[in-house]
C-alpha cells in the first residue's frame, strides 16, 4: 500500500513511523523485515500469501 | 576532478586524441570503424559524459562539435542493433500493468547479489564495487533527460521518483552521495569515473544504452521500461547486498546505501510501472512496445554483466 506524503503509521506495539519519502510503501504481507515498510518479501511468498 | 579514459583501440585513440585537440584543433572527419565492442563502447561513454560532467582536459564546447555528435550516432545505432537482434520481441500476451512484475520475476538470471550474498570474497566485492560506481557516482541521471519529453502525469510521477533518488532536499542523502560515502569508507576512490579504466564492456554497454535512451527522446519509453525493471529487480538484492557486505566486515557506510535501497525501491517499482510507464501508454500507446523493449535491455545488459564478472571469479553462473 503506497501512502502518498507525510504520514505517521503506528505499528502493533503502539511506536509511530513518520514516513520519510514522497512515497512510502507499507507492508501488506506481514513479512516485511523492515516493518511497517514494505521491503518486497512479498515476491517470494506463495501466490495465496501475497495481498 | 574527471579524467579522460584510456583509449581501446583505433576508434577510441583518434576520439580522444580530437577531444584534447579541441578547441585549437578543428576536430577532421573521423571515420575510423571500431576495433571491437570494447573500442566502440568505451568511445560512446566517452562521448556521452560529455552531456554529465565532461572531463578536466577537454573544452566544454566538445559536446556539440558535428563531428564527435556524427560519430556518436554512429555507435548508438551500432548499440541499438545489437540489443534489438537479442531482444525477443513484445512478449505475447501480457498485459504491461497486469502482467509486469511477474514477467520480470520470472526472469532468470545470474544474479551477482546472491553471490554477495553468501559466497563472495571481499576481493571480488571490491571488483564489483569499482566497476558499479561507473553507474552509481551518477545513479538516476540519465533518467533525468527524460523528464521534459513527457506528457503531465508520468512527469509529475518521475519527478516524484527521482526526488527521492536525489534525496528528498538533502545532499547526504541523495543515492550517488551515499554511494561515495559507501566507496570511501571502504577505502576506494570516490571521484567521478575514477574506475573505468577497469570496466568491462558489460558495464560500458549498460551505461550507453542508459544514456542513448535518455538523451534520445525517441526513445524516452524505452527509458522509462528500463526505469521500471530496474526498480522491480532492486529491492530484494539489495537487502541481500547489504547483508553479504556486513558478512565481510564492509563500513556502514556501504551497507548504507544498499540498505536504503530496499524500501525506496520497494516503493518506485510500484510508481515505476503504474504511474509512470502504463500512465504514458494510456495517453500514446504506441510506445508500449519501447517501454518492454527498454526493460528487456535492462534485464539483459544486467545478466551480461553477471556473466562477464563470475566467470571472472571463476564461479559459475
Amino acid at each position: 500500500m503506497l501512502l502518498r506524503g507525510d504520514h505517521v503509521v503506528v505499528d502493533d506495539d503502539g511506536v509511530s513511523h513518520p514516513t520519510t519519502r514522497p512515497v512510502s510503501a507499507v507492508c501488506r504481507c506481514g513479512k516485511s523485515a523492515s516493518k511497517p515498510w514494505c521491503d518486497g518479501t512479498h515476491k517470494v511468498l506463495p501466490p495465496k500469501l501475497r495481498p | 576532478m574527471t579524467s579522460l579514459p584510456k583509449p581501446r583501440g583505433r576508434l577510441s585513440d583518434a576520439v580522444l586524441l580530437a577531444l584534447r585537440e579541441l578547441p585549437e584543433q578543428p576536430v577532421e572527419r573521423i571515420d575510423t570503424e571500431p576495433e571491437s565492442d570494447d573500442d566502440a563502447a568505451v568511445t560512446l561513454w566517452t562521448l556521452h559524459e560529455l552531456a554529465y560532467r565532461g572531463f578536466d582536459e577537454v573544452d566544454d564546447g566538445a559536446e556539440w562539435e558535428p563531428e564527435l555528435i556524427r560519430v556518436r550516432r554512429r555507435l548508438e545505432e551500432r548499440l541499438e542493433a545489437s540489443l534489438r537482434e537479442r531482444w525477443p520481441g513484445v512478449p505475447d500476451g501480457l498485459d504491461l500493468e497486469r502482467d509486469f512484475l511477474d514477467w520480470v520475476a520470472d526472469h532468470d538470471g545470474p544474479s551477482l547479489a546472491r553471490h554477495v550474498h553468501s559466497t563472495a570474497t571481499r576481493e571480488q566485492v571490491l571488483d564489483l564495487l569499482r566497476v558499479r560506481s561507473v553507474y552509481h557516482l551518477k545513479e538516476a541521471d540519465p533518467t533525468t533527460w527524460v523528464v521534459p519529453r513527457l506528457p503531465v502525469g508520468p512527469k509529475a510521477a518521475l519527478v516524484e521518483l527521482q526526488f527521492d533518488e536525489y534525496g528528498v532536499g538533502d545532499p547526504a542523502r541523495l543515492h550517488a552521495a551515499m554511494f561515495a560515502r559507501g566507496m570511501e569508507a571502504s577505502g576506494l576512490r570516490a571521484d567521478y569515473a575514477a574506475y573505468v579504466d577497469e570496466a568491462p564492456v558489460e558495464i560500458l554497454e549498460q551505461n550507453n544504452a542508459l544514456s542513448m535512451f535518455g538523451l534520445q527522446r525517441r526513445l524516452r519509453a524505452s527509458a522509462l521500461g528500463h526505469l521500471a525493471a530496474f526498480e522491480a529487480t532492486s529491492s530484494m538484492p539489495s537487502r541481500r547486498m547489504a547483508q553479504g557486505l556486513d558478512r565481510l566486515g564492509f563500513p556502514v557506510e556501504m551497507a548504507a546505501y544498499y540498505s536504503e535501497h530496499v524500501e525506496a525501491d520497494a516503493v518506485h517499482e510500484q510508481t515505476a510501472l503504474r504511474d509512470i510507464c502504463v500512465a504514458l501508454v494510456v495517453e500514446e500507446p504506441v510506445l508500449e512496445a519501447d517501454v518492454w523493449f527498454g526493460a528487456w535491455a535492462c534485464l539483459d545488459l544486467e545478466d551480461r554483466t553477471a556473466h562477464r564478472l563470475l566467470a571472472g571469479w571463476g564461479v559459475a553462473a
